[in-house]
C-alpha cells in the first residue's frame, strides 16, 4: 500500500489563517463557525406502536399457543419500543394449515384479481409510507432518509411490479403453462426488513401461492404493520401468514412438510444448514447468502462520483447490506489521492440518530452485530491492517460502530475474506485488469461487484470475467424489481427480481 | 495577448490531469439530490439565510434599466428589509457597465461592491479588443468585474485563447475582482464545466460564475456541485483558493440553501462567506427576507410587504 491512512494528508486545512486568501480587496470576512446543521429529527407522533404484537395468521392477529413473548428494542437508545410474540411449533404448524387453506382458492383466482390485490397492498404501503419509515429506522437503527428513499419507496415498487406480473403468467414463460408451488415459507433477514418482505411476498403471491414468513427477531415491526395492510386491503385470509420468532421459530418453519418452497436471505451458514434440513425432501428452495463484493476502480474512473460509489457502497446501511462493496480494489496508480478523498470523505459522515433527516450512518442493528464487528475489527488490527476510522462522537447509549476502512490489508487477512456486515471497509490495490478480476474472484462469495471506469469496453469485459450475479458499473447499491438478484457459489442460488425471480415461484411444463 | 501566453497556464493545467478528470452525471446529480435535500431548520436555517444575503450580488440585468431603477436597487441592497434592521447589506450589486457609475454614487461608503459584466455579456460575441476595453471602462468605476467566458474558443477546442482571453481581461482591469462566467447551460457536459473550470481559475480568475441568467438551464446544483469539485481540487493542487458563484435560475430560499450545503459539504465552512460565495440574483432576495421574517415572528408576511425592485 502506498500510503498509511493515519498519515494521508487530507485537503489542506481551511482554517482562516493557513490558506492564501483570493480577496484582492482586502474585505475578508470573519472566519464564519461553519454551517452547522441543527438537529431535524422526523417526527414520530403520527406512530401508533401496540405494546404488544400477535402472530398473523389465517387473517387474525392470534397470540402464541404458549404465550412466550420477545422484546424489541430501538438500538439507536436500547428503548424497549414492544412486544412481539415468539412463535411455537404448534403455531407454526398453525400457520401452514392456514395458508394451505388459503392456497386452494387463492391459487384458483384469476390472475388480475390476484393482481387487484397486490396493486391494493402497494398503494397501501405508499400512504402509510411515513409511518412504515419511521418504524424500520426505529426498529432496525437505519436512518431515515434511507428508509424514505430507498427502502420504502423499493418496497411500492416491487409490489407494483409484480402486481403487474399477476395475469400475465403466460407471456413471462410463453408455452409452459406456469403453475403455483402451494405454501412458501419465507425467512428473512434484519437488514432490509420491509424490502425482504416484499421481495420474497410479492412474487409468491403474483404467481398464485400463499406464504408463511417469518421477520427477524430484531426488526419485526414493519412486517406487523404489514400484516395490519394485508388486513386493509382485504387480502383473502391465510395468504400472507407471519410469524414472529428467534432462530428456532425459523428453523421449525423451514422444515415444515406442508411446505413446497423454502425462501431463505441471511448469512450462508444458516443456509447451508437450512440445505441439509431439504435434502431429498422435494421442497424447493432459494437461498440469498452473504457476500464479499469487490468493487474496483480504475485510474481514468470518476473520482469524485467514485469515491461517492464507495461511500454508498459500504456505509450504506451501515454495511448490513449482503452486496455491500466491501472489498475495495483501487488501482495503483491512483490509490493514494483516491484514498485522500475517501478518508476525507469518511470524516464527513453524519453519523448519530437514525430518525435526524440529516443523519448518513445509523446504528448497528443490534448488540450480537455490534460484538461482531468489534471482533473482526480487532482481528484486522492484530493482523497487520492499518486502521482508520472517522472521528466521529459515538452516542453514549445504543450499538454504534464508526464508518471504518482498512488500508494495508492482505488477501488473507480475516476483514478480506469473511463478511463483516458492518461499516467496515478493506481496501487492497492492483495493478492491471487482469489482477484486478483475479483479486475480485478470489473469494468464497458471489453476489455482487461494481467497477468504475469512463471506458465502455473495460466494463463489459469486467462484467465478463467477474464472477457476481450484480455487476454494477458506474454506481452502486442500486435495485429496480425488473432485475435479477441473486448470487454464485457461497452466496446462494436462485433470483429474486425480475422474470427470473418470478420462476422460482411457479412450476413449468 | 499574445504576450499573455507565456505564464498564463502553471504547470497543473498539463494535460491530462485534474482538469481532464472525467465526471459522471449519474453520481454528480445523485450528489446534487442529497444537498437538495438536506433539512436545515432553526438555528442552521436562520444562519443560512443570514448568509445568502450576505453573500447576494442583487442584480438587474435589463435593457430597461435606468439610473432611478439602478438607484431602487441600491437602496434595496443597502438595506433589504427597512422593517429589519438586522438584515445584513448583500455583497454587490450587480449592473451593465452603463448603470456602474450612478450605482458607485448610491453606494459610495457602504460595504457593498459595484459588480458591472463585460466582455460582451451575455454572448460575448464581439471583437477581443472591444472586450478588453469595455472591461477596461468598466473598472475604472466597479469594484468587480462579471466576464464571460469566450464559449465560441472553448467549444472550437481552442482553450488556451480561452485561458489567453480570460488572463488579459485580469491584466485590463488591474486589481479588480475578477468573475469569470461559465455558461454552463452552452457547454454541452459535465465533462466541460470540469474543464472550462480549471480553465479560468489557471487563468486567474477569482471567482468562477455558473451562468449569465440569459440561457437555460442556467445554474443547476449538479453544474455547481462539479465546479465546487474543481475548486477545491484545484486550491488542493496550488494553494489558492477561488470563489464560487452560482447566477440564474435561483429563485427560492430553499433552491439557495441547498448552495450553501453543497459549498459547505464539498469546501468546507471556509468558503461560506462572501469573499468565496456569491449567489446573483434578483427575485431571490425577496424570498429570503419573506423566511427570514417567518423565522423572526412565525408567520409569513404578504409578498406586497417586500419591495420589488
Amino acid at each position: 500500500m502506498p500510503t498509511r491512512p493515519q498519515t494521508i494528508s487530507a485537503r489542506p486545512e481551511r482554517a482562516a489563517g493557513q490558506v492564501p486568501t483570493a480577496d484582492p480587496q482586502g474585505t475578508a470576512a470573519p472566519e464564519s463557525p461553519g454551517f452547522v446543521y441543527a438537529p431535524a429529527p422526523e417526527a414520530t407522533d403520527h406512530v401508533r406502536l401496540r405494546d404488544r404484537y400477535a402472530l398473523f395468521i389465517g387473517g387474525r392477529f392470534e397470540d402464541p399457543a404458549d404465550g412466550r413473548h420477545r422484546l424489541t428494542i430501538n438500538p439507536a437508545t436500547e428503548e424497549p419500543l414492544a412486544e412481539v410474540a415468539e412463535a411455537g411449533p404448534a403455531d407454526i404448524t398453525r400457520a401452514v394449515a392456514a395458508a394451505q387453506r388459503a392456497f386452494l382458492s387463492w391459487s384458483r383466482l384469476a390472475g388480475a384479481r390476484r393482481a387487484r390485490y397486490l396493486f391494493r397492498l402497494a398503494r397501501l404501503v405508499q400512504e402509510r409510507t411515513r409511518e412504515l419509515a419511521v418504524v424500520e429506522s426505529l426498529d432496525g437503527g437505519k436512518p431515515i432518509r434511507e428508509a424514505r428513499d430507498v427502502d420504502l419507496p423499493l418496497v411500492a415498487q416491487h409490489l407494483f411490479y409484480h402486481a403487474g406480473w399477476a395475469d400475465k403468467l403466460e407471456l413471462a414463460f410463453p408455452g409452459a403453462a406456469p403453475r403455483p408451488l402451494g405454501v412458501c415459507g419465507q425467512v428473512i433477514p434484519w437488514n432490509f426488513p420491509l424490502l425482504m418482505l416484499a421481495w420474497k411476498v410479492a412474487p409468491a403471491l403474483a404467481a398464485g401461492n400463499t406464504v408463511v414468513l417469518k421477520p427477524a427477531e430484531t426488526t419485526p415491526l414493519t412486517a406487523m404493520l404489514f400484516a395490519e395492510i394485508c388486513q386493509q386491503a382485504g387480502l383473502p385470509d391465510g395468504v400472507v401468514n407471519l410469524v414472529t420468532g428467534g432462530p428456532e421459530a425459523g428453523a421449525r418453519l423451514v422444515g415444515e412438510p406442508g411446505l413446497a418452497k423454502v425462501a431463505f436471505t441471511g448469512s450462508t451458514q444458516v443456509g447451508q444448514e437450512i440445505q441439509r434440513t431439504l435434502a431429498g425432501s422435494g421442497t424447493r428452495l432459494t437461498l440469498e447468502l452473504g457476500g464479499k463484493a469487490a468493487h474496483v476502480i480504475f485510474d481514468d474512473a470518476p473520482l469524485d462520483q467514485a469515491v461517492e460509489g464507495v461511500v454508498d457502497g459500504i456505509y450504506f446501511n451501515q454495511g448490513h447490506v449482503c452486496c455491500a462493496g466491501s472489498r475495495l480494489l483501487v488501482q495503483e496508480s491512483i490509490a493514494e489521492p483516491f484514498l485522500a478523498r475517501l478518508t476525507e470523505r469518511i470524516r464527513r459522515l453524519r453519523v448519530g440518530d437514525p430518525l435526524d433527516k440529516n443523519t448518513d450512518v445509523g446504528a448497528i442493528n443490534s448488540r450480537a452485530q455490534l460484538e461482531r464487528i468489534t471482533t473482526l475489527v480487532a482481528s484486522g488490527v492484530e493482523e497487520g491492517a492499518q486502521l482508520f476510522q472517522a472521528p466521529c462522537q459515538l452516542p453514549t447509549r445504543g450499538f454504534w460502530f464508526p464508518p471504518s476502512l482498512f488500508t494495508e490489508v492482505a488477501p488473507s487477512h480475516r476483514i478480506a475474506r469473511e463478511e463483516i456486515f458492518g461499516p467496515v471497509l478493506a481496501v487492497l490495490t492492483f495493478r492491471t485488469a487482469q489482477e484486478a478480476v483475479e483479486r475480485a474472484n478470489n473469494t468464497r462469495y458471489g453476489l455482487s461487484a461494481g467497477v468504475w471506469t469512463t471506458k465502455g469496453s473495460r466494463i463489459l469485459w469486467m462484467a465478463d470475467r467477474m464472477r457476481a450475479g450484480v455487476v454494477w458499473a458506474n454506481t452502486y447499491n442500486r435495485f429496480d424489481p425488473a432485475a435479477a438478484f441473486g448470487g454464485f457459489r457461497e452466496s446462494g442460488f436462485g433470483r429474486e427480481g425480475g422474470p427470473a425471480g418470478l420462476a422460482a415461484y411457479v412450476t413449468l411444463k | 495577448m499574445a504576450a499573455m501566453t507565456a505564464g498564463v497556464a502553471p504547470p497543473e493545467v498539463a494535460l491530462p490531469g485534474p482538469a481532464l478528470r472525467s465526471v459522471d452525471g449519474v453520481g454528480a446529480e445523485a450528489r446534487a439530490q442529497l444537498f437538495a435535500s438536506r433539512s436545515i431548520k432553526r438555528g442552521a436555517k436562520r444562519w443560512a439565510l443570514d448568509l445568502i444575503v450576505r453573500c447576494t450580488d442583487l442584480t438587474s440585468l435589463e435593457g430597461a434599466d435606468t439610473p432611478g431603477r439602478t438607484a431602487t436597487l441600491c437602496a434595496k441592497a443597502l438595506r433589504p428589509d427597512p422593517v429589519d434592521p438586522a438584515v445584513p447589506p448583500v455583497a454587490a450589486v450587480c449592473v451593465y457597465p452603463a448603470l456602474a457609475e450612478p450605482a458607485s454614487r448610491c453606494l459610495r461608503g457602504s460595504p457593498v461592491k459595484v459588480a458591472a459584466v463585460a466582455t460582451g455579456f451575455p454572448s460575448g460575441q464581439v471583437p477581443a479588443e472591444v472586450k478588453l476595453a469595455e472591461a477596461a471602462a468598466a473598472a475604472r468605476v466597479a469594484d468587480e468585474i462579471d466576464m464571460v467566458m469566450d464559449r465560441r474558443a472553448f467549444l472550437c477546442g481552442r482553450y488556451v485563447e480561452v485561458a489567453d482571453e480570460i488572463a488579459a481581461v485580469k491584466a485590463a482591469i488591474g486589481g479588480r475582482h475578477l468573475k469569470v462566467i461559465l455558461e454552463t447551460g452552452e457547454l454541452g457536459g459535465y465533462d466541460q464545466v470540469r474543464r472550462a473550470s480549471w480553465l479560468a481559475m489557471a487563468a486567474g480568475a477569482d471567482f468562477i460564475k455558473t451562468s449569465t441568467g440569459k440561457i437555460q438551464p442556467a445554474a443547476t446544483l449538479p453544474v455547481a456541485v462539479v465546479m465546487l469539485e474543481a475548486i477545491r481540487d484545484f486550491a488542493e493542487a496550488t494553494g489558492r483558493p477561488v470563489g464560487f458563484k452560482a447566477a440564474g435560475g435561483i429563485r427560492t430560499a430553499r433552491q439557495a440553501i441547498g448552495y450553501a450545503v453543497a459549498v459547505n459539504e464539498t469546501l468546507g465552512g471556509a468558503w461560506l462567506n462572501p469573499v468565496r460565495f456569491r449567489i446573483g440574483a434578483s427575485s431571490l432576495l425577496n424570498d429570503v427576507l419573506m423566511q427570514i421574517a417567518k423565522e423572526r415572528s412565525g408567520a409569513y408576511q404578504a409578498p406586497d410587504d417586500f419591495s420589488q425592485t
